[in-house]
């Protein structure tokens, strides 16, 4: 049987989701040998692989990093799953958008710092912000959505059990926004 | 007044012949025959306006879809509640109503008790189908038991007919036009300004989103005030 290449990655997110997907607990033993997972913050490569079979996104998308990203991740992924309401509706990290970027750039580097020696944004090492946060399937193709603040574990098991036998379910008896 | 005489009309819903009273609306006599329509503005013992769309069905020769619970029904006129078509008109309306305001579940009041959450999951919308528009309005927490959020506001129009109609205070209304519309204390005074506002709570109530809550209250108190104002609704209803 050949493995399922699956990656895994979170965006503007805070990592919840991917708790969330360790809470599966056990039966993370019995999924393990339907996967190789060759992209993850649980394992340490450094690149995105190509012809990955299935990409587990969790976050929203907010700075140009997060874009080139999600383009390369589409290019790279026969399947996308948005994993969680920040990769589906921008959520917690889309409500900056009320305001706009500027104004938590300002909040951040001026109003709260303590020091900021250079008085400027930085503009190097870290990435540029976009105008505004956008979910997932405003940038690409989305192939499954799979909401929760966090996803529960349980709802994250029955996608990829249905995932992995080829059958369909009804997230709706599992998760919902904010659940 | 001339009161109009009430016929008897009979006509199809589903392929199911049904019968209703003339001054009847087509959601009602759904609702006495157990068939289901999925509904968000309305509310029993208010008077219907259709602001949500939800509810929009079929009816054959119509060149449009028509709202169920402002349509009175006619003789032999045959009705669709569900099809590909209505279902995606119905999706599209929840994603415009989901991403007109910030609806953020996660951090809102009304989160695991909302109907518009409820009607995701209900018309199985698992993502909005438009972008977000990300406008963002002022919150009045003026009033020292109530708060109105009009971020968290579909415009749905509960409140403004609970106000008038049950309560009597007519202190709520609809201001603005179109998407920018939000709903205001007597002249768009701060809540706690407002004459008329009897501080009932019945707006917060039955507002079915998060726009309106109640300040420092349990979950528990909440669910047993609102079953008090949809029973009073419902007798008052049921007494008409």
């Amino acid at each position: 049987m050949n493995k399922i290449r699956l990656a895994t990655i979170w965006l503007d997110g805070c990592s919840g989701c991917h708790m969330s997907f360790l809470d599966m607990d056990e039966r993370l033993i019995e999924l393990a040998p339907y996967f190789e997972v060759v992209y993850s913050p649980y394992v340490d490569t450094k690149e995105f692989p190509q012809n990955v079979d299935l990409t587990i996104v969790e976050g929203a998308l907010s700075s140009d990093h997060d874009l080139e990203m999600i383009k390369k991740i589409r290019a790279n992924s026969k399947l996308i799953l948005a994993l969680g309401d920040c990769a589906i509706t921008g959520n917690i990290s889309a409500m900056k958008n009320l305001y706009g970027s500027e104004a938590v750039l300002q909040r951040g580097y001026f109003e709260l710092a303590d020091m900021n020696e250079e008085n400027r944004y930085p503009s190097t090492v870290v990435p540029k912000l976009l105008d505004r946060v956008i979910p997932l399937h405003e940038a690409v193709k989305v192939d499954y959505f799979l909401p929760g603040c966090p996803t529960p574990a349980d709802a994250i098991y029955e996608m990829i059990h249905a995932l992995i036998n080829g059958t369909t379910i009804d997230i709706s008896k599992y998760t919902r926004f904010g659940k | 007044m001339i009161k109009q005489k009430v016929r008897v009309k009979s006509f199809k819903i589903n392929d199911i012949t049904v019968t209703g009273r003339s001054d009847q609306t087509l959601l009602e006599v759904a609702k006495e025959h157990n068939i289901f329509i999925p509904t968000l503005c309305y509310l029993e013992g208010l008077s219907c306006v259709g602001s949500c769309r939800l509810c929009l069905v079929e009816i054959k020769g119509a060149h449009e879809l028509v709202p169920a619970c402002t349509s009175k029904i006619k003789e032999d006129m045959e009705v669709i509640t569900t099809s590909e078509k209505i279902d995606s008109h119905r999706k599209m309306i929840l994603s415009m109503i989901f991403s007109e305001r910030s609806h953020t579940c996660s951090v809102c009041e009304a989160n695991g008790d909302c109907e518009l959450q409820n009607k995701s999951v209900e018309l199985q919308l698992d993502h909005s189908l438009v972008p977000y528009i990300d406008s963002r309005f002022a919150i009045d927490a003026s009033h020292k038991n109530f708060v109105h959020d009009p971020n968290r506001c579909i415009l749905c129009s509960r409140c403004v007919r609970v106000c008038s109609e049950i309560e009597g205070a007519n202190a709520i209304n609809i201001a603005g036009r179109g998407i920018n519309s939000q709903i205001i204390h007597d002249m768009d005074d701060p809540w706690i300004d407002s004459q008329s506002c009897t501080s009932c709570g019945k707006c917060v109530y039955v507002c079915p989103t998060g726009a309106l809550y109640e300040k420092e209250i349990s979950k528990e108190d909440v669910i047993t005030k609102r079953e008090i104002i949809h029973n009073l609704l419902k007798s008052r209803a049921e007494n008409e």
